[in-house]
């Protein structure tokens, strides 16, 4: 009869947000290492709660695989001597493999026949190799790790009994002073101590002493009790995934119930309502059919339903509690102006090198200002970006920001709009905080956007400027996400301003502001490099190949919609066979040009009709090249380009660019310089690998 | 059950469990871990068991005593066990039980929380104890105090009284607890409460405090120097509260209160550092204790 394994780490209460990738980590490690050790199954099942990590291993086999291998020897010639005794070559290999001679056959291995022996390895008893889970429970990682009592071993938390079961048998191991038993724990306070006969025993000796060992099962019991509370109740709950992910992970035995609070609540902005549910007590809130919330919410308890009503009342309270204080700051906020909020922010500090809150939202002001000017926006516009930016920061200093951090620029929002702000001002301090991750939402307005970009150039200029550059997974400043998120909102709204100019006005302003810390030196060293690396970043991800982003970003960081529109272009091109000469010839003059920093061209001095031709095409694809790039007709401006191929063969096949003559030689070069300034000024076509496909 | 019979239930309990019952250090400080018992007591070999009461201020918190949930200075009951006992979740369920609180009856979990103040340099990772959804105890393995790891772990499990008693009393406002029969917490604090907020963002005087905050600071750096540890220690606590009520006040300006903070922080370090070499110099006392 096949036989049955169990393992089962207890442990006191795993953080939430670890356990999923524990238990995936304990399929994929324990899968691998039967696989490795030849040892079949039937299944493997894993399971998690937040007291026990476990896996159940099916029709295990009774031993090893055993496996014939075939071990090649010498060549025959060697293996024998001219009267057909083995040599001592031979003994030596049986007598290694554990064999002799007369194991000894022959096969021809690509015209030489060698000696050969068939090895048999005797697969090991099962119940000897067990023991081994050892290591697999030591090896799964954690977000963070901790050490308890005197011990030195690290783990997610402390580890208080271990089951391992290899049918009835007990599989003898210990860890950080634990030794294996057949014992295990039900719930804290519903359940008993369990000892479990057999591995197969296990889901339903936990469900008795309620546990619900599997928790795709604790997730359809929640999600039916939300269910039957909707029928109940006659309203909505909208599930949010990642908060039942957290909800299943924090019971061992879910039961669902239904709260209430007081219905003068519901005139609190819903954010704070839903942040109060969602993020501080974990319950779902609740809606009507039209998608209104209901004084209500819904919770998930660990336990059976035995004085519900005590715990429903408890968790009313700390609601009520929580509300009260939104209440209560929503009010006494409401009673200051926008001015008292601004003056607060003068003495709070942004980052001690940098100044405080307020003098950061004066470099936000100015920097919007700017941008507003490049991208020529009308004044009335502008007048509205400015007073967005002077307003982005002042919810930071009301009390709902200060206990809700998680709301700001959504307060500032409600905030100003019930302080009478124009209403694009009001959408744009809840915007500028946009996009809050890498492949988050970006600002919808204009006014949103300016100012947006504008506080994280001020960041990251700053944050360089100081010494905070990112280091390896070190940014605690987020500057990389902030550098994306510019580069996301210039290439969303085409912007035809380059990034490196956003940078530069940056810069400027930080220059006429004479901060005591800024070094200069130090934004001049790094901010390219870390420009360039997040333009890099941006294009990856829109799956550029890496040569191609270098042609583009080497030279220049130009206007970031064109950077993408060319890599487009680029990666299509360089798959097209017919773009392999045309590389080819716009190349060889990029390396040649290289040697000369001679632009002036003098048609007087051509002596063959193939330079002429050369230059009189040029003209001809640089001007409508620039009327192209001006229309941001992008294709069509390298369909220009790639008109010079053809002359540009003809000029190489007829002319000797190094010629003796001095005034033939730099007049030729300096046509040459000048069609590569014009190449140049799309892509570095050097740094583009050709693809050949067959 | 009342506060009073609530904290004579719990040193009963810790105390049956071999903890030291202290009573509170008496100099002011804004929080439990803070007192010498727990901070230095949980550094270095030795064992340590103690339990106790501390009022903690923080003066920033004291709202005039018109707010209902919070205070200038509320109370901590602190257990402190070093190394960390195995049954130890199992102990603290038990003084729940004790102090009437039926688990079948409720929703206890256990919910992550990772402590850290960077003043004392000082982290550790845990949770928050959630009776019904409300938080009523912190719960944390020391992993490094004074910058220092912690080794052998202590535990550390922080009640939060006025919290705990709001439940177990059902009083939606703090001031409507019951201290002891015929006594609420109204009576007892309204008061100071009212006293105090108004003294740290009114009343206080700013050019005092700034000059007692240098002569602490002073005072502690000459005493460390000539080794006596404790009444360092008490001088960094005084630098700590003198620093809150100037926070507290809106005094401290931006670029300087990081340099206080770090200045607090530089001189807790150095004691921490200074504590663990005179207990080795003194050869561990505690630890031969044990063994006998």
């Amino acid at each position: 009869m096949a036989k049955n394994v169990l393992f089962e780490i207890g442990l006191e209460e795993l953080p939430a947000r670890f356990i999923d990738d524990a238990e995936k980590q304990l399929k994929v490690k324990t899968t691998s290492w039967l696989d490795d050790l030849r040892i079949t199954y039937s299944k493997i099942e894993t399971f998690s709660t937040p007291r026990r990590l476990a896996v159940l291993i099916h029709d295990i086999a009774e031993k090893q695989a055993t496996i014939e291998e075939e071990a090649k020897g010498p060549a025959i010639k060697i293996a024998q001597d001219d009267q057909g005794n083995w040599s001592k070559a031979a003994v030596g290999f049986t007598k290694g493999q554990g064999k002799t001679v007369d194991d000894i056959y022959t096969k021809d291995v690509k015209g030489t026949t060698y000696i050969f022996v068939n090895k048999v390895i005797e697969g090991k008893l099962t119940g000897s190799l067990l023991p081994e889970f050892k290591n697999i429970i030591e090896s799964i990682q954690f977000g963070k790790n901790m050490r308890w009592g005197n011990g030195t071993m690290r783990y997610v938390r402390p580890i208080r009994w271990m089951v391992a079961l290899f049918e009835e048998e007990i599989i003898p191991f210990e860890i950080a002073g634990v030794q294996t038993s057949n014992v295990t724990y039900g719930h804290r306070f519903l359940g008993k101590e369990v000892v479990l006969r057999n591995p197969l025993d296990y889901k339903l000796e936990m469900k008795n002493n309620f546990v619900i060992v599997d928790s795709n099962v604790r997730e359809k019991m929640i999600l039916e009790g939300i269910k039957q509370a909707e029928e109940k109740g006659n309203f909505i709950v909208p599930i949010d995934q990642d908060l039942l992910d957290e909800v299943r992970n924090l019971v061992e035995y879910p039961t669902v119930f239904i709260g209430s609070f007081e219905k003068e609540f519901l005139k609190l902005p819903s954010e704070v309502l839903v942040t109060s549910m969602k993020e501080h007590q974990r319950y779902f809130p609740v809606k009507s059919n039209t998608g209104t919330l209901l004084p209500y919410f819904v919770g998930v308890r660990n336990g059976d339903s035995n004085a519900l009503e005590t715990v429903i009342k408890g968790n009313e309270k700390v609601l009520r509690a929580r509300l009260s204080d939104g209440q209560f700051f929503f009010e006494e906020d409401q009673k200051n102006s926008v001015e008292f909020y601004l003056d607060k922010l003068n003495s709070v500090v942004f980052q001690v090198k940098l100044g405080t809150i307020g003098e950061k939202v004066s470099r936000v002001v100015s920097i919007s200002e700017k941008i507003a000017q490049s991208l020529n926006i009308d004044a009335e516009v502008t007048q509205k970006i400015i007073r967005a930016a002077q307003l982005s920061k002042f919810d930071l200093m009301t009390n709902m920001v200060n206990e809700f951090t998680e709301l700001q620029g959504t307060m500032g929002e409600k905030y100003a709009r019930s302080f009478g702000e124009d209403e694009s001002v009001a959408i744009a301090i809840r915007e500028h905080y946009m996009p809050t991750s890498a492949g988050g939402e970006l600002p919808e307005t204009l006014v949103g956007a300016i100012v947006s970009v504008a506080d994280k150039l001020d960041t990251i200029v700053g944050c360089i400027g100081v010494g905070l550059k990112p280091t390896g997974s070190q940014d605690p400043y987020g500057l990389r996400r902030q550098a994306t998120g510019i580069l996301r909102i210039a290439n969303d709204r085409e912007w035809g301003i380059p990034v490196a100019d956003l940078f530069k006005l940056t810069i400027e302003l930080y220059e006429s502001l004479d901060l005591e810390h800024v070094d200069f030196e130090v934004i001049k060293k790094e901010l390219h490099a870390f420009i360039q690396q997040r333009v890099a970043f941006v294009l990856k991800e829109r799956g550029i190949e890496q040569d191609i982003i270098q042609a583009i970003t080497s030279h220049q960081i130009g206007i970031m919609s064109d950077m993408v529109k060319k890599a487009s272009i680029l990666s299509a091109k360089r798959n097209e066979a017919s773009f392999k000469p045309i590389q080819e010839a716009l190349v060889r003059v990029l390396n040649l040009a290289e040697k000369t920093e001679e632009t002036v061209v003098n048609p007087e001095y051509f002596e063959t009709d193939s330079e002429r031709d050369l230059f009189d095409i040029y003209e001809n694809v640089q001007a409508s090249y620039q009327e192209l790039i001006v229309q941001d007709n992008l294709e069509g401006a390298f369909s220009a380009l790639e008109k010079l191929a053809e002359p540009i063969h003809l000029f190489f096949e007829n002319n000797m660019v190094m010629a003796e003559n001095e005034q033939l030689r730099k007049n030729r070069l300096a046509l040459l310089n000048r069609i590569a300034i014009l190449v140049n000024n799309f892509a570095d076509l050097n740094a583009i690998e050709w693809k050949q496909h067959f | 059950m009342n506060i009073q019979n609530m904290i004579l239930t719990l040193q009963k309990f810790w105390s049956e469990q071999n903890c030291i019952l202290m009573q509170a250090y008496d100099v002011e400080k804004g929080a439990g871990t803070m007192s010498p018992m727990t901070l230095l007591r949980s550094l270095g070999p030795e064992p340590w068991r103690v339990a106790y009461v501390e009022p903690s201020r923080r003066p920033a918190d004291g709202r005039y005593g018109e707010n209902p949930n919070r205070l200038y200075q509320h109370h901590q009951f602190q257990v402190i066990i070093k190394p960390s006992p195995d049954n130890i979740q199992d102990l603290y369920l038990e003084s729940l039980q004790a102090l009437g609180i039926n688990p079948l009856e409720h929703d206890i979990r256990f919910v992550e929380d990772n402590w850290e103040n960077p003043t004392l340099g000082a982290a550790g990772l845990g949770w928050e104890v959630w009776l019904d959804g409300m938080e009523i105890t912190q719960f944390t393995y020391f992993q490094q105090i004074g910058g220092l790891e912690a080794s052998p772990v202590t535990v550390e499990l922080t009640y939060g009284i006025e919290r705990l008693a709001s439940y177990i009393q059902d009083k939606e406002n703090v001031f409507d607890l019951e201290w002891t029969d015929g006594f609420t917490y109204k009576d007892i604090f309204k008061q100071p409460e009212y006293e105090h907020s108004t003294y740290t963002f009114e009343e206080s005087n700013v050019d005092m405090l700034f000059q007692l905050f240098s002569m602490y600071e002073e005072e502690a750096q000459k005493t460390m120097e000539k080794g006596l540890i404790f009444p360092a220690y008490d001088y960094v606590l005084k630098c700590s509260h003198t620093f809150n009520l100037l926070d507290a006040r809106g005094v401290i300006s931006v670029t300087e209160r990081t340099g206080y903070i770090g200045r607090i922080r530089n001189l807790a370090r150095n004691i921490a550092k200074a504590y663990v070499e005179e207990r080795e110099r003194l050869g561990f006392p505690m630890l031969k204790k044990e063994d006998k």
